[in-house]
């Protein structure tokens, strides 16, 4: 019969799953700290914190976590202000070609990042389009829209619709509504949807590689020191960071998230 | 604004609120308002490109001048059946096939004891646990493992700390998998792609099992079930539509993947390089919009498949 308490083996498999989750994280941690400069051997010799200070004293190193904090800045606006008006749109009617949209928004992600790449890279090219900030920009914010949407959706399709029939019945306009109920409402998903398109743009490779030309953001700098191994340690240090800057606000879109049963009335 | 809406509505204050109660009298208006902007991004930057990249593919290339004409053609299509070019394609798929597999295993525990056993904070934190490595950088996960299987690195320690250099050393051995080192063989490579797609495997098979009620597992012990019986024949069904939907992530990433590739396992190329290496070194755009043809055909193949399994009901 079904017990109460799971089996040893059970366990064992589930706790190493997340072991083995976790462990090249750990090891890139505890590589950044590394007093070995140029070989990757187990244990390390030593520990040090003096790459940090290396590391941040790079100008190409610092060039490219600007680069690439502006381009998500710009992407994850456009995501947001696209992904909450899909959203809005898809939520509640049903219409032809409804699905179509959906599939449309997913298709991005969907498919394989360098399909998305080289088609955007094919149409620049075309329409003589120069690669540079703006082409990551267009790429990075077409794949984020759907996360946005997503969050927004679930937003949307868990709260009562009668919240909003309430506040018109006591004489409130579509702007009032707006302003004072929809918008409280969605504000902490449309945040949890711009902080995770934030991280997907933040790190994102395969897309960028065709539509970068010759600026270097973050994920382009580190694709370029591991196929041509050279100072390792400020490698390991800006990999740390990387990871840092994409797990925060993961970590607060969860956050964000969780919960949000409490407000009143918006039982179904 | 018409004359008639004015009457029968109390006066309004503000311009955005007469706006939006005209927005709100005209519902498919307001529903064209809020689609246009979404649909004229994805019109114009992403289906467009999409199908100038396919019209390119029946363009010619000429291996003579290394330049592009634009007389259409079907050679590019026809290339791809080339045996060079044919094993690219088996390659990729079969270590696509090989990683879902692989992750499903790995990941079912976790996500079994996820949904069933674990409750409150540890619930929470197996959430969080997954899902962190899940959004982390590629690159980062990708650059963790090549330290990992470097010579002399974690691994090898760990292998050497067990005394499992004899295990290793034949492993590495087997045609096909094996190679010289860790980080030129098969079995580094496909290990770097299990770990990358794993919790997007984990997840959804657990939303599957959480959806599963507990009143199907009492009835089944009740009828004289043992814990396997009931497993092979309740549980693991009802999780199927889970792993398929899993598997599309797994599958279709590994698919249109040339990082890893590059930096871990034996030469020989992927769909993904091949594309790379096409539209950039060799400059032959129409081939590599070709190769893009081929994910897409595998991917959408697979899907079909895996929609028969329930896969759409669990994403």
């Amino acid at each position: 019969m079904h017990s109460e308490k799971a089996s040893v083996w059970l366990k064992i498999a589930a706790w190493g799953g997340l072991v083995f989750l976790h462990f090249p994280i750990f090891i890139i941690a505890l590589y950044a700290f590394n007093t070995e400069e140029s070989a990757f051997s187990f244990p390390p010799p030593g520990l040090t914190t003096k790459w940090f200070a290396v590391a941040f004293s790079r100008a190409d190193v610092l060039d490219s976590i600007l680069l690439s904090l502006q381009i998500a800045c710009i992407a994850t606006v456009i995501a947001m202000i696209l992904g909450t008006l899909a959203a809005a749109a898809l939520y509640r009617r049903n219409f032809f070609g409804k699905e179509s949209i959906t599939l449309m928004l997913i298709l991005p992600i969907a498919l394989p990042g360098i399909i998305t790449g080289l088609a955007l890279l094919s149409a620049f090219k075309t329409l003589d389009v120069s690669p540079g900030v703006m082409t990551i920009v267009i790429g990075h914010a077409t794949f984020c829209v759907v996360i946005v949407y997503n969050n927004v959706v679930a937003r949307f399709r868990r709260t009562s619709h009668s919240l909003i029939e309430a506040s018109m019945d006591l004489g409130a306009d579509g702007w009032q509504t707006f302003r004072y109920i929809i918008l409280p409402n969605l504000g902490t998903a449309m945040l949890a949807g711009g902080m995770l398109a934030f991280a997907l743009s933040f790190d994102e490779l395969i897309v960028t590689t065709f539509t970068a030309g010759h600026e270097k953001p973050l994920p382009i700098w580190l694709l370029n020191q591991l196929t041509r191994p050279r100072d390792v340690p400020v490698t390991n240090v800006v990999a740390l960071m990387v990871m840092l800057v994409t797990m925060i606000p993961v970590l607060l879109a969860y956050l964000l998230t969780k919960g949000g049963e409490d407000v009143a009335g918006s039982g179904k | 604004m018409n004359a008639a809406a004015d009457m029968n509505a109390a006066p309004r204050r503000s311009l955005l609120g007469r706006f939006s109660d005209f927005l709100y009298r005209r519902p498919t208006f307001y529903l064209l308002l809020l689609l246009v902007p979404p649909l004229l991004w994805f019109g114009a930057v992403y289906i467009a490109s999409l199908l100038s990249l396919l019209w390119q593919s029946f363009y010619t290339f000429d291996d003579f001048t290394m330049l592009v004409s634009h007389t259409l053609t079907l050679a590019n299509y026809a290339q791809l059946f080339q045996p060079a070019n044919f094993d690219i394609i088996v390659r990729t798929l079969t270590m696509a096939l090989a990683v879902s597999l692989f992750s499903a295993l790995i990941a079912f525990p976790v996500a079994y004891y996820m949904a069933r056993y674990a409750t409150g904070r540890t619930k929470a934190f197996f959430y969080i646990a997954v899902m962190l490595p899940m959004w982390t950088s590629y690159i980062v996960k990708a650059y963790a493992w090549t330290l990992l299987l470097a010579k002399e690195g974690v691994t090898s320690w760990f292998i050497h700390l067990l005394g499992l250099d004899a295990v290793l050393e034949f492993l590495l051995g087997i045609p096909g998998i094996g190679g010289n080192t860790l980080s030129t063989s098969n079995i580094g490579r496909f290990f770097v792609f299990t770990y990358i797609w794993l919790p997007f495997m984990i997840l959804p098979i657990q939303a599957a099992l959480e959806r599963l009620p507990p009143s199907l597992l009492q009835a089944s012990s009740d009828l004289g079930a043992n814990p396997w019986r009931t497993f092979r024949h309740v549980i693991f069904p009802l999780a199927i539509p889970g792993i398929a939907a899993g598997s599309i992530f797994t599958f279709s990433l590994t698919l249109g993947d040339y990082i890893v590739p590059q930096l871990v396992g034996p030469p020989g190329l992927f769909l993904g390089n091949m594309v790379y290496v096409q539209q950039g070194a060799i400059g032959n755009m129409p081939m590599a919009a070709a190769f893009t043809l081929v994910p897409i055909v595998l991917i959408a193949v697979y899907l079909s498949i895996v929609k028969r399994l329930g896969a759409f009901d669990a994403l």
